[in-house]
Parts: structure tokens; sequence; C-alpha cells
């Protein structure tokens, strides 16, 4: 191909690129820091990715449990009018028995939930080492870790869910 | 469930002699010509002799009305309806807000048409309704940027919007069919948690490229206003293709029960991931796997796997008229009516039984028929006053058939026990739903 033709293919190419870009922009989005944003900077990644500095242990979450959870959870996280925490069937069905242990596929997610919507009256109430402590608590009442075992950034996504490996992708073709 | 047959008609109800709409199927189906224009009075005519007098007392004098007689009220600044369809609502199962979530379902089987009015559309929230001051409001894109962005409502309403119409559908809505025994319910309780409406607003496409996608992004992780943060994954493909940042539903400011002053909006896909209130859009890698798409929106299958990032609302369609209480008052003409829709895009076929699935008869669609948007079907149906199964299957463009029942639950299993007509023991059911007419013109959901 002469250099003129790659000219033009390039420039077709390019024309064609242009063609499907969106629309003008306004371009009204302000520029904002890491730090101006921090507080709603909450979501944690299964490979633990934004966990906070901090660490926790059961003993202390279960303090915590009696205090902030227990109302609605139950006094042993058994459930009550809020869904069961501790415990539970080996395995759900469509009859229901869905828990922490059976079920959720990392535990990273039980850190995202509570400290982004719990307790329920008073959401983002908790501090980070009272999510940690919460956290150990569950997990250790539902033997996923040792009762002694500390739950911090590095050691929370390493802990394994039993349940993790059991998901089908439904549309992994759209994704 | 029987076979398929398309087209059944004996010569005896072929039409051809006495002149009458023919049978395009068993049990009184009629051919679409019976909906035409004046088709359906000259039907209705010739079928009274047929299946029984219709009526032969003739109607009343007619008399000024005392409406008629004096002025009426004043007009309001913003209108209602008629105070004689108060009956007209949605119904709402935690009136109290006590603590949990509350839903409020669509009555379909008293509306018509494809649009869902603001104040009757579907909604569920996970911890109340947040009343928010649209002027303090922002929508913050992160992550996976080169310039993390802060946009409010003002800078939006500078952008150009897109409006489409498009259905929203709970991935819960007709949970009660995992039932393995039907439960008694009307069509608001058993499919209420799907609606359809003009949505407008900013696709986010357009935000993201101002702030400047990383090459390596898949995923955006949406989040909401409301007190639980309502967090969900959504694959960065589907967004670029279609989602919407909604400021508008039906021509007005989007209402508090659909995330007011703006929601996430993704054609298709399942309501809980059009994240309302929407504040938060970080730019990632990989999922967030939060709560909702862990434990919440992922089934058991009969397998024993379990089912994860089920997007889709696959096709699917349901009879809205007749159906559980609205009651047949006697034989004669009557029009079949439903709703059809799919989350892969425009319906293409509606098929009706009116013999729980042993005929089947092809239904008229209403023009506009658009992509993942609800399309209206009818069929004429000369009910001659026996026992009649009304089921309806709706095909779409890329050639999903809406499974029967049976099929379905092969596929995903069923409760062994009925559930709370409340409940949500699966999700995505979007198998044929079955109403049979007693003698007495009484419908009630069966398995057939």
């Amino acid at each position: 191909m002469s250099m003129r033709k790659v000219a033009i293919a390039v420039c077709v190419l390019a024309c064609a690129i242009a063609g499907a870009a969106r629309a003008e922009s306004p371009r009204l989005g302000k520029p904002i820091s890491q730090s101006d944003f921090a507080e709603w900077d909450i979501n944690i990644l299964p490979d633990g990715t934004n966990l906070p500095p901090g660490s926790g242990k059961a003993a202390d979450g279960a303090k915590l449990f009696a205090d902030k959870c227990a109302l609605c959870h139950g006094d042993k996280g058994q459930g009550g009018i809020a869904v069961r925490l501790i415990g539970g069937p080996a395995k759900a069905s469509l009859n229901g028995g869905k828990t922490i242990a059976n079920y959720w596929p990392y535990a990273t997610t039980v850190f995202d939930y509570i400290r982004r919507a719990m307790p329920f009256p008073q959401p983002r109430s908790l501090s980070d080492q009272e999510v940690y402590s919460l956290v150990a608590f569950i997990l250790a009442e539902n033997k996923l870790i040792g009762e002694d075992d500390e739950i911090n950034a590095t050691t929370l996504p390493k802990v394994r869910m039993p349940n993790r490996d059991n998901f089908v992708v439904q549309f992994p073709d759209r994704m | 469930m029987g076979k398929l047959k398309l087209g059944k008609s004996s010569p005896d109800k072929s039409g051809e002699n006495c002149g009458c709409i023919p049978e395009v199927a068993g049990n009184g189906l009629l051919h679409r010509r019976a909906l035409l224009g004046r088709g359906i009075m000259v039907a209705g005519a010739m079928g009274a002799g047929a299946a029984g007098s219709l009526t032969d007392a003739a109607a009343e004098p007619l008399t000024e009305a005392p409406w008629s007689i004096e002025p009426g009220d004043a007009t309001p600044p913003y209108g209602r309806p008629s105070p004689f369809e108060k009956a007209v609502v949605r119904t709402v199962d935690n009136p109290k807000n006590e603590p949990g979530g509350s839903r409020a379902r669509t009555p379909h089987h008293l509306l018509k048409g494809t649009i869902t009015p603001n104040g009757l559309h579907f909604t569920i929230m996970h911890a109340g309704i947040p009343d928010i001051d649209p002027a303090q409001h922002k929508l913050l894109i992160h992550g996976m940027v080169k310039q993390p962005l802060v946009f409010d409502l003002d800078a939006l309403s500078r952008y150009r919007m897109v409006t489409r119409v498009g259905f929203l559908e709970c991935g819960g809505n007709s949970a009660p069919l995992f039932s393995n025994e039907p439960i008694q319910a009307d069509v608001q309780a058993l499919h209420g948690l799907a609606s359809c409406a003009e949505w407008s607003g900013v696709p986010l496409a357009t935000l993201l490229d101002e702030a400047g996608v990383d090459p390596r992004a898949k995923w955006i992780i949406a989040e909401g206003a409301d007190a639980p943060h309502l967090s969900r994954s959504v694959p960065l493909a589907k967004v670029m293709d279609d989602a919407i940042v909604a400021l508008y539903q039906n021509g007005e400011r989007i209402q508090p029960g659909q995330g007011y002053p703006m929601r996430l909006y993704l054609p298709g896909y399942e309501g809980n991931m059009n994240v309302k209130f929407l504040r938060r859009i970080q730019v990632t890698d990989q999922p967030g796997m939060t709560y909702f798409e862990s434990k919440i929106y992922t089934d058991p299958l009969p397998n024993g796997k379990d089912t994860q990032f089920y997007f889709v609302q696959e096709v699917k369609s349901y009879i809205t008229s007749p159906s559980p209480g609205l009651a047949l008052r006697e034989p004669g003409l009557y029009e079949i009516s439903g709703v059809a829709y799919s989350g892969n895009g425009r319906i293409e076929k509606v098929l009706v039984s009116a013999d729980g699935g042993n005929s089947w008869g092809e239904a008229a669609l209403d023009e506009p028929r658009l992509p993942k948007a609800f399309t209206r079907f009818s069929m004429a149906w000369r009910w001659d006053g026996g026992p009649a199964v009304l089921q309806s299957r709706a095909w779409d463009e890329g050639g999903n058939v809406q499974p029967t029942r049976e099929q379905f639950v092969a596929k995903r299993g069923q409760t062994s026990k009925p559930p709370s007509v409340l409940g949500f023991p699966g999700h995505h059911f979007n198998a044929i739903t079955s109403w049979e007419v007693s003698p007495k013109g009484e419908v009630r959901h069966v398995y057939a």
C-alpha cells in the first residue's frame, strides 16, 4: 500500500471513529480530590481493596453485637425482626436458609454492608474498628475463623467462604 | 401443557358459512380481525345468538344528571384521578414504615396501554424514602478514571438528554410462582413489581467519557444516597451501551419513591441495579460483590449450584384481563389483554391459549413495539360459559421464548411448600401464567 493510500485509510478510520463518538459535552463536572470524597469512598472490593486501617476481635464484637445488633437479629444472631446472622441450615434452598456461612461468597461483603447500612436506624455511625470487631464476631460464631483470630485489611479477604466456588454466572457472554 | 398447535379451527367453527369471525384456536379464540374496527361489534352481535342472549332489555330513558345542570369544581394545579377511581392504587406491604423494606405493587388489572402512571409505578425501598434536597444532591464519579468529577443537578440539566420508554422489573417479581402450589392472588400481587415508563436523562457514558475511563476498567459500582447506601455492580459494557442517569419519568421529575432527584436506569436489567438517589459511580476492574448481588438476587438451583449476576429480565408476558378479581358476568365476546416484555429487545410475537395450552392463536400487538418496553397484546375471545384456562406466551426478537412453567421448574426449581405471597423464594421467574375461568365466570390462578 502506498503512503498516500495509507494516509487515506487512516483518515477514513479516524473520521469513522469521530463520527461514532458521542455528542459534544458541556463538560460541567467539577474536579475533586481523593481526600475530599474520603467520607463517601466506602466500597470494599472482594480482593480487600479499600479496607481501612484498624482491626477487631470476636470478644469486642460480642459486646457491640449485644448493644447494637441483638434487638433485631436476636441475642444469639439467630434472627428476629431482621435476618439470621449466625448458624442456620447447611445449605440454602428455594425454601430459604441463605446464610453468611452457607451462601455469601466473600467475607469482605460483611464489612462493606455493616459499614454502609447498619445499624438499621443509624447507618454510618460505627467506627471502622467497631465494624472489624463485629465482622470478627460474626465470622467466629459461624466457625469461619477462630475465636481469637484478628480481622484486619490483610486477614479479611483471606477468609475462605465455603460457598464461593458454587456460583454460576448467568450471562457471561453479555458481560 | 399440551403440544403447541397453531391456528387450530374445526370446520364447523371456521365462520366461513355464517359470516362471523373464525376461530383461530380452541375454546373460542377468534381471529385478530375481530379486534379491528367494527369487526368486534359485528362479532358481538353475531355472538349473542350463538352464546346466549347478552341483554334483551331496552336501555333506561336518558335524563339530565345532577352534574350536568350546574358548574363543576375548580381546576387543581396538579390533576388527580377521579375520586371514583380510588381503588386504582398500589398495594403497599409496609404502610407504617416499620424497620425493614417496603414494596408497592402496580395494579395491572386496572390499567391499559403500556405506560404506568407515575403514582402507580411499582417501588421497593429498603429503609424508607429519603427526603433529598435536590440543590444539595451530588453525583461523584471516581475510581479508574483520569479525573474524579462531581456533578450537581444544575450541571446535569445542561447536558443533552435522551428519552426512551422502558420497563422496570424487580428481579423478584412473580416470585410467588416459585410456589409448588398455585397461590391464589391477583395479577397485582403476583406480577405487580413491574412497570413501564418514559425515562429521560443524561447517558452515563457521556459523564464517564468526561472523567476519562481507564481502558482496563470492566465494572462500575453504583451507590445511592439513601440510608442503606444501596450499591450494585454493573458491567461497564452495559453502562456504555445504554445506561441513563434518569432525571425525568413520564415527563416530570422522577418521584421520591423512584429515586429523586436522579436514578440509574439500565434498560432491561433487574430493578435493584437501577440504583435510586444515585450519588456515586466508582469505576473498577472487578465487581464489588455487594450484599444485594451476593445474597439477595441470587438463587439456589436444583442441581445444587447457585445463580450469580442474573442481570437480564428475560422474555415474559401475562394476561391482565380477564384475571383474578375480574369475573366474567355472562358468556359472550371478551377481549383478552395483557403485557409482554423482554430485557433482550422487542417483543416479536405473543400467542394466547384458552384451553390450557392445547391450542394457540396469535395475539394482536399494539404499536409501537419498543425494545425493552411493555408491549400490549390482545385477542378476541368468545366465552361459551364452559371451563377455560387462559395463557399467554411471548417471543422476543432475539428468538427467546417464554418457558412453560414445567420447563422453568425443571431448570430453576420450586418450593416444597407454599411460601407467603409477599415472600421472595426465588428471582427472575418468567414462565407462563395460567388463569382458570370457572363456568360461573370466576378467575383463579392455576398451574396448567
